[in-house]
């Protein structure tokens, strides 16, 4: 036998009451909410809302061709500068494009004017890692980054260390700060460097993406004693190594052991790029963090540590992920162990003397 | 009651269409900005090829970077077997758009696509997009395997300074329509010429411009720019980098979209000023590119003139002017 009807009294009221009852609070809701939701995905729609989110793209964008770099081609106003000769180049002593068109960045090559003019809304952070004794060489660091790093530009400096209280308070110019990030230590030198990269991969997604366009990873024993500019950013960058920008790729200090995921073996190699000083934009450096990381972390359940640890591990990314602009000598050199050659019309990032046993030792 | 379902039933509606409105919108974004990854990947494949030189001894004659550090590509600056290998597993489709518009133009689009099937981007996925006002004109050249071609009908021209005036809305207007679905780089190339020697991968970038092969020697203040300051093209006495040629530009082809459209707004100003520049479109193409500065530049090399005498500083022509005499013969 069928079921009675639902709510058989019901049916028996007048259309009045029903329509009363109809318009009662649950349908009031209802309606509120679909009228909300639909005022919302109206807002999301809007152009203003895909401006947001072209502007977050722009991050994870890149160039095919790994050169310039911003996604919206910059417009240079009005400025005059002297005009390139075609067929006069500027450096003959010296590669300044490497095969796949990355420019090598020597002095010479570059306007820094409108290079300074194309990147005018761009704001750099500066990562260094000063552990354990290595906060006294903070003053110097940053003391000489004001003077030539990034001029004119909104800098940020992250200073990761464990003791915060010795960060020296250095007299900055407009739009630059420092900022402190509280990290711990370790017990040897080498996992201090190598935790470097694991260090930058967590806070790029955390932080740096948010408030940096780029992204540039330096070591602190060193000083700047010239100008570093808007020419060296890129979406990948890596620096020769003073030591081996003359050397054959046989002689690279690659790591050499095929069980170690740094392995190069020794017909492989463009350059030997220094740990010292790499960066691009943020999207790139977490990538290159977060595989180095990921590839010592494979190394150490293997037991084994590549000879230059980081260093190894960031040229063997560099290897397969080719920079789009490789830094010269210029920007990394080390006056008490080398000879200054010619070629080096100036010397921008230095480093400061000082005695590693002691310093690295507790 | 019935009344009352009906305008739930409405309201569910609407916002069924403005979901699915939003949801399309987002969509077709996230199509027309594909992404590419700016890094090259080195397959492991390659190991072989030789270590770059940094103390580079022989004098190299062409300047290889601008002043911005964007590459100047010419033959000796580049490795095109590493390059061939870097850009060959991106899975890239090259778009290539001329313009056949006119009677005399579309006797060109034979030998212009059988020296594309030659020389250009092989080993890539191509796509010829040939703008014409008489389609029916367009001959049947065979096509190697992934490449297509695709014939636009635009209005004919009255006269030819109109015709060049108006490729720049038609390509934009093209690319907003369907090449940003289809393709990933876009060259738009003049077609009364013709490719001599392999145009590959080293020519993909951001924003690709060509030195014209007239200008390339000569002091900027001799540059045909536009001088008159009404003008939306000015370009003042003391200012300029290198004179391009209209006949080859390109690039990614969200960025060709962006370039063709800021041109073509520059040309609509002026004609509603009742100006018309110097070298017409070409004075609003290097108006362009002087304040939205290309990321590469290819040498003489990609855009010659057959007429001239190659000096010996450019080694391997691959794109020049198709000697109208030859033409005329051939047809």
């Amino acid at each position: 036998m069928a079921e009675p009807s639902p709510a058989p009294t019901r049916s028996n009221e007048p259309a009045s009451t029903k329509a009363t009852y109809f318009w009662g609070n649950r349908t009031k809701s209802c309606l509120c909410l679909i009228l909300l939701f639909a005022v919302l995905l109206g807002f999301y729609s809007s152009p203003e809302a895909h401006h947001v989110q072209g502007r977050r793209e722009s991050l994870t964008l890149s160039e095919g061709d790994g050169h310039l770099d911003s996604c919206r081609i910059p417009e240079v106003p009005r400025l005059l500068y002297p005009k390139a000769q075609l067929l006069k180049p500027l450096r003959v002593d010296v590669l300044v494009m490497t095969p796949w068109f990355a420019p090598v960045v020597w002095d010479g090559t570059f306007d820094s004017a409108l290079l300074d003019v194309q990147f005018r809304n761009t704001t750099i952070g500066l990562t260094v890692f000063a552990i354990k004794k290595y906060v006294v060489f903070l003053r110097l660091f940053l003391e000489t980054a004001e003077k030539y790093f990034m001029v004119g530009h909104k800098v940020i400096y992250y200073v990761f260390t464990d003791r915060p209280a010795d960060v020296p308070q250095i007299a900055l110019q407009d739009g630059r700060q420092v900022v402190v990030l509280h990290v711990g230590n370790y017990r040897r030198w080498q996992d201090i460097s190598m935790h470097r990269m694991e260090m930058i991969s967590n806070f790029s997604r955390r932080r740096f993406l948010r408030e940096v366009d780029y992204l540039v990873c330096l070591y602190v024993d060193m000083k700047f004693s010239d100008h570093v500019g808007v020419e060296i950013l890129a979406p990948l960058f890596g620096t020769l190594h003073p030591g081996f920008y003359a050397a054959d790729r046989q002689s690279f200090t690659y790591e050499r052991r095929p069980l170690s995921r740094a392995y190069i073996p020794r017909d492989e190699g463009d350059f030997y790029y220094a740990g010292g000083f790499f960066g691009g934009s943020v999207p790139e450096v977490y990538r290159l963090t977060t595989a180095c990381h990921q590839a010592m972390t494979a190394d150490q359940a293997q037991g084994i540590e590549a000879v230059w640890h980081d260093e190894s591990h960031l040229n063997r990314y560099l290897l397969s992920h080719k920079p789009s602009k490789v830094l010269s000598p210029e920007y990394l050199w080390d006056e008490q162990m080398l000879q200054r050659p010619p070629l080096l019309r100036k010397l921008r990032y230095v480093a400061v003397p000082m005695n590693h046993t002691e310093i690295r030792s507790r | 009651m019935h009344c009352l379902r009906l305008a739930l039933g409405l309201g569910f509606c609407l916002l069924l269409g403005i979901t699915l409105c939003s949801l399309w919108m987002y969509v077709e974004n996230w199509l027309l900005v594909s992404y590419i990854p700016y890094y090259l990947p080195c397959p492991e494949i390659l190991s072989q090829y030789p270590q770059p030189k940094l103390l580079e001894q022989k004098p190299t004659e062409l300047l290889t970077l601008t002043p911005w550090l964007a590459p100047i590509v010419s033959e000796g600056t580049f490795n095109a077997e590493l390059l061939h290998h870097i850009y060959q597993p991106l899975n890239l489709t090259i778009g290539l758009t001329a313009f056949a518009v006119g009677n005399r133009y579309t006797r060109f689009v034979q030998h212009f696509l059988e020296s594309a099937e030659r020389f250009f981007m092989q080993g890539y996925r191509v796509h010829y997009y040939i703008f014409t006002h008489d389609p029916q004109a367009i001959p049947q050249v065979p096509l190697g395997p992934g490449r297509r071609l695709s014939v636009i009908p635009v209005p004919g021209p009255s006269q030819w300074e109109e015709a060049s005036m108006r490729r720049m809305e038609a390509i934009s207007v093209h690319i907003a329509k369907r090449a940003h679905r289809e393709v990933d780089y876009l060259f738009c190339l003049d077609v009364d010429m013709a490719f001599r020697n392999p145009w590959g991968p080293e020519t993909l970038g951001d924003l690709v411009a060509a030195i014209h092969p007239d200008y390339f020697t000569v002091p900027r203040h001799q540059f045909p720019y536009e001088r008159r300051p009404v003008s939306t093209a000015f370009v003042a006495d003391g200012e300029g980098d290198f004179y391009y040629g209209r006949a080859v530009f390109g690039g990614r082809v969200a960025r060709v979209y962006e370039f063709t459209r800021g041109c073509h707004m520059g040309i609509l100003a002026d004609k509603a000023n009742g100006i018309m520049a110097a070298c017409q479109e070409e004075s609003h193409l290097n108006r362009r590119f002087l304040s939205h500065k290309p990321s590469k530049v290819l040498s003489p090399e990609y855009l010659w003139d057959d007429r001239k005498p190659q000096p010996p500083s450019l080694k391997l022509i691959r794109f020049s002017t198709l000697n109208k005499d030859t033409a005329r013969l051939r047809s």
